[in-house]
């Protein structure tokens, strides 16, 4: 036993930790903003798996993560402006479409991987971390929280970079109207369907950096149905959160524990099915939610489509 | 919950009064449904030539086996029913305003709970009986399941997107560790359940190999639909669907009903779990999770809730499931490629009724 509860092991498992909040991290700030405009984005799995394979495609053929992180962005982008198209544009029901995207997306990278890369299944090389000088010399937490991806520590600034939008800009204030009260932020003159479309492509960029960063650093290669549900956790991330993002980031390192204690019990030879561990932070989100279960705050105008004129 | 979900009353076209209009109205529906699934099949056949397959094979392969084949019309029409039970369960709460997205977890919980009691009551009591039960004990067990979102829901005003799907991420772990660790059948070494003997399961209809589920199904979803459109109580849950503040000033009792409302849906989500289980599989494999859900959702939504609509579509997603299996093993094309169309069907499902609506608002205007 003593293995288990040794430095290293802590360190890897928090390192695991932080590699599976990565992209829940992304893909559920990137559906809090689509919900805060007022669109469901049930297509966010979608856009996650675009991500992931575009993203490793990219740096498989070009040999560089980031070329593949912007592909994976573009994926996500060029699935969500589909989504924006249908649901914001001309107001088809976002479940339908959203949950169409998903099932498309499944086939259609799946299908792809199989006639490109099944018979070799090729692995990019590990990621190159960036080291944090003096933090990363802390025991334990140093190793697993300071010596992460450079996107890591990106995709935490932006927690914080969104939490100053969403209060002190304009573009924030446009958003939520977007979500709360569309009709009065077209009376103030904003057009409500390019703030939502900008709201949707920006979900996508994120979702699709999410996957891409799940393919190749969390993975180091693609295969078919590899976000595993990861969307819908964002969905029900960016929920929980209420609109406030740093809810999202703890939410996304709560869930990846657990998802990291999965791998890590697996490693460690104990014998428990890993379903039992993976009901952990369900488990402990549904006690909180029975115990403090309050009112919703979801935006008002959210899963309506936003018509001019209409009553 | 503010999301939009008017349930569309008008839709019913069996409401028409008069022959003739009913006929034409029938006709431009089935125009409507049939030429976007045209055009969406020529869609995809882009994707297939692109990656190398001949479409009018594939499509061949896929209306034979999956229609017109003695053997694939069977098996498309046995893959009906639980996805009967899935869309009659999903048509009660959509238009009782409730987004019930935890469809998947209520059917496992309920095709693992038929599965584990089924072999056991069989053999204690007549066959009948037992298999009633168990369908008895898989419904009761997925309302069970239903009840915290349906509380949470009714009195604490908890989102019930968030609460069923983590209950569904759940309710797939549950069933899995039930059955590894609990209703495991000792005498196989891969974890499954025992396996209910095929003399034991449903009857067969007839000659065929098509589960007397089907009939359950369909029974199922006409009565769903009767007792949305027809009765005192399927009004009062449309109220509550369409306006839930009215619903409460017209002193309808909405907690209550919004505990029915999950209970029926779940309770039939159980019911399609053990009749795939009684019916079709006679076991649970381990990580068996077919995701019905997830494509019946849609098709619920295109047939604007309507029951007979549903049926419609449901044949039409088990056509492209069970004919797409087929010709995906004779071309060497993955399964995957189901997906693409069905999503691709959907997509041009609901754009054409865009088109459709906007155009005869145009017309009326």
């Amino acid at each position: 036993m003593t293995g288990l509860f040794s430095e290293v092991f802590l360190s890897a498992l928090l390192f695991g930790a932080v590699t599976a909040a990565i992209p829940l991290l992304l893909a559920g700030l990137g559906e809090q903003m689509s919900e805060k405009a007022g669109v469901l984005n049930i297509g966010i799995e979608g856009m996650m798996l675009a991500g992931a394979y575009l993203g490793f495609v990219g740096a498989f053929y070009s040999g560089s993560l980031w070329l593949g992180f912007f592909a994976g962005a573009a994926g996500g982008v060029a699935v969500a402006l589909v989504m924006a198209l249908l649901c914001v544009r001309i107001g088809l029901n976002q479940i339908v479409i959203g949950i169409a995207l998903t099932l498309g997306l499944e086939g259609l990278t799946a299908l792809l991987h199989h006639f490109q890369f099944s018979r070799s299944y090729p692995r990019l090389p590990a990621a190159e971390v960036t080291v944090i000088p003096l933090l990363s010399d802390i025991p334990v937490i140093g190793p697993a929280l300071f010596k992460q991806h450079l996107i890591v520590y990106l995709a935490v600034a932006l927690v914080f970079g969104m939490g100053y939008v969403y209060r002190r800009t304009q573009l924030g204030l446009n958003l939520q109207a977007a979500g709360d009260k569309p009709a009065a932020l077209d009376v103030a003159g904003i057009d409500v369907v390019r703030t939502r479309t900008v709201a949707v492509l920006t979900t996508g960029a994120l979702a699709g950096l999410g996957g891409a960063y799940l393919a190749n650093v969390g993975a180091g290669l693609f295969i078919p149905f590899i976000t595993n549900g990861a969307g819908f956790l964002g969905i029900v991330l960016a929920m929980l959160a209420r609109g406030r993002p740093i809810w999202v980031l703890f939410g996304a390192l709560l869930f990846g524990v657990c998802l990291s204690l999965t791998t890590a019990m697996q490693v460690a030879g104990i014998n428990i099915p890993t379903d039992i561990i993976q009901m952990l932070p369900f488990l402990a989100v549904m006690i909180m939610l029975v115990l403090f279960g309050r009112r919703a705050s979801l935006p008002a105008a959210l899963g309506i489509p936003y018509e001019r004129g209409a009553r | 919950m503010s999301i939009d979900t008017a349930p569309t009353v008008s839709a019913t076209a069996l409401d028409a009064t008069s022959g003739a209009a009913t006929r034409r109205d029938i006709l431009h529906r089935l125009l409507m449904t049939l030429g976007p699934i045209l055009a969406a099949l020529v869609i995809a056949g882009g994707i297939l030539l692109a990656v190398g397959v001949d479409p009018l094979a594939y499509y061949g392969y896929v209306l034979e086996k999956g229609l017109f084949s003695p053997l694939g019309i069977q098996q498309t029409l046995t893959r009906m029913a639980p996805l009967l039970f899935l869309a009659a369960g999903l048509i009660v709460a959509f238009r009782a305003g409730m987004w019930n997205l935890g469809g998947d977890g209520q059917f496992l919980l309920g095709a693992v709970t038929a599965a584990a009691s089924a072999p056991v009551f069989v053999q204690i009591m007549p066959a009948w009986l037992a298999l009633f039960c168990s369908f008895l004990i898989a419904m009761v067990v997925a309302m069970t399941w239903s009840l915290v979102p349906a509380l949470l829901r009714a009195y604490q005003g908890v989102n019930e997107i968030i609460t069923t799907l983590m209950m569904t991420f759940l309710g797939t772990s549950l069933a899995n560790v039930l059955v590894k660790l609990v209703f495991r059948d000792p005498g196989t070494t891969v974890p499954q359940t025992r396996t209910l003997p095929v003399e034991d399961r449903l009857p067969r209809l007839f000659e065929t190999t098509i589960t007397s589920g089907l009939l359950l199904g369909l029974a199922a979803i006409i009565i769903v639909h009767l007792v949305m459109t027809r009765t005192a109580f399927g009004l009062k849950l449309r109220i509550v669907g369409a306006n839930p503040r009215a619903a409460v000033h017209s002193g309808l009792g909405v907690p209550g009903l919004t505990i029915a409302v999950f209970a029926i849906s779940a309770g039939l989500a159980g019911l399609a779990g053990a009749v795939d289980i009684i019916g079709v599989q006679g076991n649970v494999r381990a990580d068996w999770n077919p995701a019905y859900g997830l494509a019946v959702i849609p098709a619920v939504f295109l047939a604007r809730m309507n029951g007979f609509a549903a049926i419609g579509f449901v044949f039409l997603l088990s056509v492209l499931s069970i004919g797409g299996e087929s010709a995906a093993r004779r071309l060497g094309v993955p399964n995957h490629f189901t997906l693409v169309l069905v999503s691709i069907v959907l997509i041009v499902l609901a754009l054409a009724e865009y088109v459709d609506h906007r155009y005869s608002q145009s017309r009326k205007a």
